[in-house]
């Protein structure tokens, strides 16, 4: 059955963790393997904590978060309302980072599009920041 | 502000790392999630010890560990920079799943080492291996 879920949280890095739980929670309608929750909650990790240090700069804001069920599909909208990104294909080469002084590692981006099926990145400087997300689950 | 303080406190929580010195390897078992919420903490504590006890050799122990994303690649990696040029050694143990994804996909791989357990990393490294 299709269902869909909408979240909206602060901008705080304590918020991480409660937005990898509440998308697996969602995700265990379609009976997923712990490899399968463990990659999602990877996924979802990356992307709320970029819309928190890169979106907000550490700052505040609110970061929304869609899930959707479709048949055996899961998808995940992460969204900032914060300063976007210029140069979206320099943001998702692995390695890249703009914070190395804060130990970014630079590879959020390349999580996101190894553990996940699909990854689109929607951004306008200034504007805000949208990251799609799909993953089939239970594909043997 | 409640409602926030409490998700703050049960993140907290969620992160019990523990950091001991045997011989001359600090290791850090890190307990519960490694995301860039723990990561400053566990970093700065790792860094205390390093500067004060003059320790350059490293180990982490995954053994506990429930979770752990990009933002411990930047632990790791920070760590090793740290010591790198001292001819310190940075090693892992008890890698999960989850954990060898991340080392994998990251390349840190091939700069750290790989031990059975954290008793014989100490005993390999304090014999210079």
């Amino acid at each position: 059955m299709d269902n869909r879920m909408y979240v909206e949280f602060d901008s705080i890095s304590s918020n991480e963790s409660l937005a990898r739980v509440m998308a697996a929670a969602f995700l265990t309608k379609l009976d997923p393997t712990l490899e399968e929750v463990d990659d999602v909650k990877t996924a979802v990790s990356e992307a709320v904590t970029n819309a928190i240090i890169h979106g907000y700069e550490n700052g505040e804001g609110t970061v929304s978060m869609e899930c959707l069920i479709h048949n055996n599909e899961f998808t995940v909208i992460v969204s900032d309302k914060g300063v976007g990104i210029e140069d979206i294909e320099k943001a998702k080469e692995p390695l890249y980072t703009t914070r190395e002084e804060e130990e970014r590692s630079g590879m959020g981006f390349s999580f996101m599009e190894i553990f996940m099926d699909s990854l689109l990145v929607e951004s306008e400087p200034f504007k805000g920041t949208k990251v799609t997300m799909k993953k089939k689950i239970g594909r043997l | 502000m409640t409602a926030g303080t409490n998700y703050l406190q049960t993140a907290e929580n969620m992160n019990s790392t523990k950091f001991d010195l045997m011989d001359n390897v600090l290791v850090i078992h890190v307990n519960g999630e490694l995301d860039h919420h723990n990561s400053v903490v566990i970093r700065e504590r790792a860094d205390e010890i390093i500067c004060t006890r003059g320790v350059i050799n490293i180990l982490f122990d995954f053994e506990k560990t429930e979770f752990m994303d990009s933002s411990g690649i930047g632990v790791i990696m920070g760590r090793y920079k740290k010591v790198k040029d001292f001819g310190g050694i940075v090693g892992v143990v008890n890698v999960g799943k989850n954990v060898e994804k991340i080392l994998l996909f990251s390349g840190l791989n091939k700069i750290i080492r790989y031990y059975d357990s954290a008793e014989s990393a100490v005993r390999l490294i304090r014999g210079g291996n």
